[in-house]
């Protein structure tokens, strides 16, 4: 592969992202802005934000290498990815942003009115945040490492560094803009690529998948082909178990939600997911088709442990020449644009809770906004260079369970059960974080590696996810007595429409009463 | 005709202005004071928009959820071949997502038919 193309097209949209997000920092001026771009995104924009946001190295990368190597039961994996949007639609989007909440502790609160749930929340937001921030880094190093032979750590820095610069100017407000650019971005890096590899594939005689020359010690042809046949223990199991995570696991991503804050309103609120579904759904299709056409021209990826790679290894394999280095680097560019985007939302929504809840009593305001994106960034870096032999795959795995034995089960009872009580909350969100965090360390640290045991630890969410459900529920109806008391209240406020004049209480986000408390210069 | 009897005199009074007229308590203020009637109104949206959610989620679990264990239960489907795609990349790689789109598009507009029926219902009032 040609480094020069890549290294420019990598350039190209380090420096696209840094100059719209300079052109935010003209437009973001109040602590509001920083957090949700003061709740002024039209549903479009906000739709290719969180497209942008959401497709991550996993999808952009992972995804078509998981089909490379197991076949079949991995198209679960975008179907599930895509369907946790319409999970979201159905059950959260609406009243979530009726909450008036700015982050998932901020929802705890107004919700269940308890400083310690929140702050059990605050704690999973930013360890689901650096678990998710991990492997964007590791894949940028791999990429850039790829691209253009730079050692491992370097990528990381590189991302971290863009990003830190982004936020740091125009927190959300700009971030919109850039995330919007990159949805569009990664959609074209992968789709134009795309029609030049199926033109040579079907000048080629359009070779089947199937017959794909692949090593002795890959899952072969006929094997790859068909569901539940790829040879692993319990591929029934395994396969409910990863629907659930990432049918429920998606509501419970910090970054995800702290989008839904910048919608106008309930409705709008709606309109942009059913929006993102759409586009979900175009991006998905692709990656599967890398999969595919990996099988014919680049099986030895399987054998060698680079099939994370396919994405990027493909046009130098099938087009070559010049034509195959530029669709290369259009490629890099399209990875690195995954890594930017979801490494800046999730910076923003972990800085959010960061400064909100641990450093607002020192500093407040956007000084603590900022100072609490270093954290945020440093912390996954610093983690990254510790352990770069964890898979990346296995910690987006964890991050997948922990959310959804966690924050699913606290908004879905939280919005649509009036009997949920603080005390029962705390105890499921303890029960379901533990479990699911125990299981993928497990997992992860090689401790089982064949039977039940092993499909329970690699793919907890099918027991986790109950077990968090049932705690909650049993819980809860044990401590009648703790239910807030302003319960009713609260259901007006998350379930009616905005035009109906009722009472929501008075409820405010926490950056939002603190940071009026201080005399504010007057605006011109 | 003239046999009928003439018709009962009839006094008219003026309204009872002294009594106390039943006074107008608009729904948004049952809701605000958390009264019964304020309570089943809540109630009612709440469980139109629970139904919708069942309905669509469990319309997606059936169709979706069904898939692995049709696969399992009957391993021969997984072999057909659609205009030269095996049936489950044609499913999962492709057909899927309209199911899911449409089923989104589905829940807003019904969704927003609930809430602007619940708008107009307390509007009325």
């Amino acid at each position: 592969m040609n480094s020069t193309a890549s290294i420019v097209a990598i350039a190209l949209v380090a420096v696209v992202t840094l100059a719209i997000g300079a052109l935010g920092l003209r437009l973001s001026r109040t602590t509001s802005d920083f957090y949700v771009a003061s709740r002024s995104v039209g549903p479009t924009w906000n739709a290719s934000a969180i497209g942008g946001e959401y497709l991550s190295a996993g999808s952009f990368l992972g995804i078509a290498g998981l089909i490379l190597v197991a076949g079949a039961d991995m198209l679960w994996y975008p179907v599930g990815w895509t369907a946790g949007y319409l999970v979201l639609l159905v059950l959260v989007a609406a009243p979530l942003r009726r909450s008036g909440a700015y982050t998932l502790p901020d929802f705890a609160e107004v919700r269940l009115q308890s400083p310690m749930v929140r702050r059990v929340s605050s704690v999973l937001v930013v360890v689901i945040g650096w678990l998710y921030l991990l492997p964007q880094f590791q894949g940028a190093g791999i990429t850039l490492g790829v691209a253009a032979g730079a050692p491992e750590w370097l990528g990381g820095l590189v991302v971290a560094a863009v990003v830190l610069l982004s936020v740091l100017s125009g927190g959300m407000r700009s971030i919109t803009f850039v995330q919007a650019f990159q949805y569009w971005l990664k959609l074209t890096a992968l789709l134009v690529p795309l029609v030049f590899l199926l033109l040579h594939w079907h000048a080629d005689g359009s070779p089947s998948p199937v017959d794909g020359p692949v090593g002795s010690d890959a899952v072969p042809g006929d094997a790859w082909v068909l569901p539940l046949a790829s040879g692993i223990d319990h591929p029934l199991y395994a396969t409910y178990s990863l629907i659930l995570a990432t049918f429920l696991g998606t509501m419970g991503l910090p970054h995800v939600l702290v989008r839904f804050y910048t919608n106008p309103d309930g409705r709008a609120a709606r309109r942009t997911t059913l929006i993102v579904l759409v586009l979900l759904s175009v991006f998905y299709l692709l990656p599967t088709v890398y999969g595919a056409l990996g099988r014919v021209y680049a099986g030895d990826l399987i054998s060698s442990g680079e099939s994370d790679t396919v994405v990027l290894a493909l046009p130098s394999r099938i087009v070559g020449g010049t034509m195959g280095d530029l669709l290369a680097a259009l490629l890099v560019a399209g990875a690195f644009a995954a890594f930017l985007s979801t490494s800046s939302g999730l910076t923003v929504s972990v800085a959010g809770v960061i400064s909100q809840d641990a450093l607002i009593r020192w500093v407040g305001g956007v000084a603590g906004f900022r100072l609490a994106a270093v954290v945020a960034v440093t912390v996954p870096l610093l983690l990254n260079l510790a352990t770069r032999d964890v898979a990346i795959a296995n910690v987006v795995g964890m991050a997948f369970a922990v959310a959804a034995s966690t924050f699913c089960p606290l908004l879905v009872l939280g919005i649509w059960w009036r009997r949920l009580t603080d005390v029962g909350a705390m105890a499921g969100l303890l029960t379901g974080g533990l479990l699911a965090g125990t299981a993928v360390v497990l997992a992860i640290a090689g401790t089982v590696d064949s039977g039940w045991s092993a499909a329970l630890l690699l793919q907890p969410a099918a027991w986790t996810v109950p077990v968090a459900f049932a705690v909650m529920i049993v819980v809860s109806l044990a401590t009648p007595r703790r239910m807030a008391p302003d319960v009713a209240r609260t259901m007006v406020r998350l379930h009616t429409p905005e035009q109906v004049e009722v009472d929501r209480g008075d409820w405010q986000p926490r950056a939002t009463r603190l940071s009026s408390l201080r005399p504010r210069a007057p605006r011109r | 005709m003239t046999d009928r009897p003439a018709p009962k005199r009839v006094r008219i009074t003026s309204p009872r202005t002294a009594a106390a007229r039943p006074r107008r308590v608009t729904v948004t203020r049952e809701i605000d004071a958390q009264t019964e009637v304020g309570e089943v109104y809540m109630r009612s949206l709440l469980s139109s928009q629970v139904r919708l959610a069942v309905m669509v989620l469990g319309g997606m679990a059936l169709m979706l959820g069904g898939l692995p264990a049709l696969f399992a239960l009957v391993p021969a489907v997984r072999g057909v071949d659609v205009l030269g795609i095996p049936l489950p990349w044609l499913l999962l790689g492709g057909l899927v997502y309209p199911l899911l789109i449409t089923l989104g598009w589905f829940f807003v507009r019904q969704a927003e038919r609930t809430e602007r029926d619940f708008t107009d219902l307390v509007d009325r009032s």
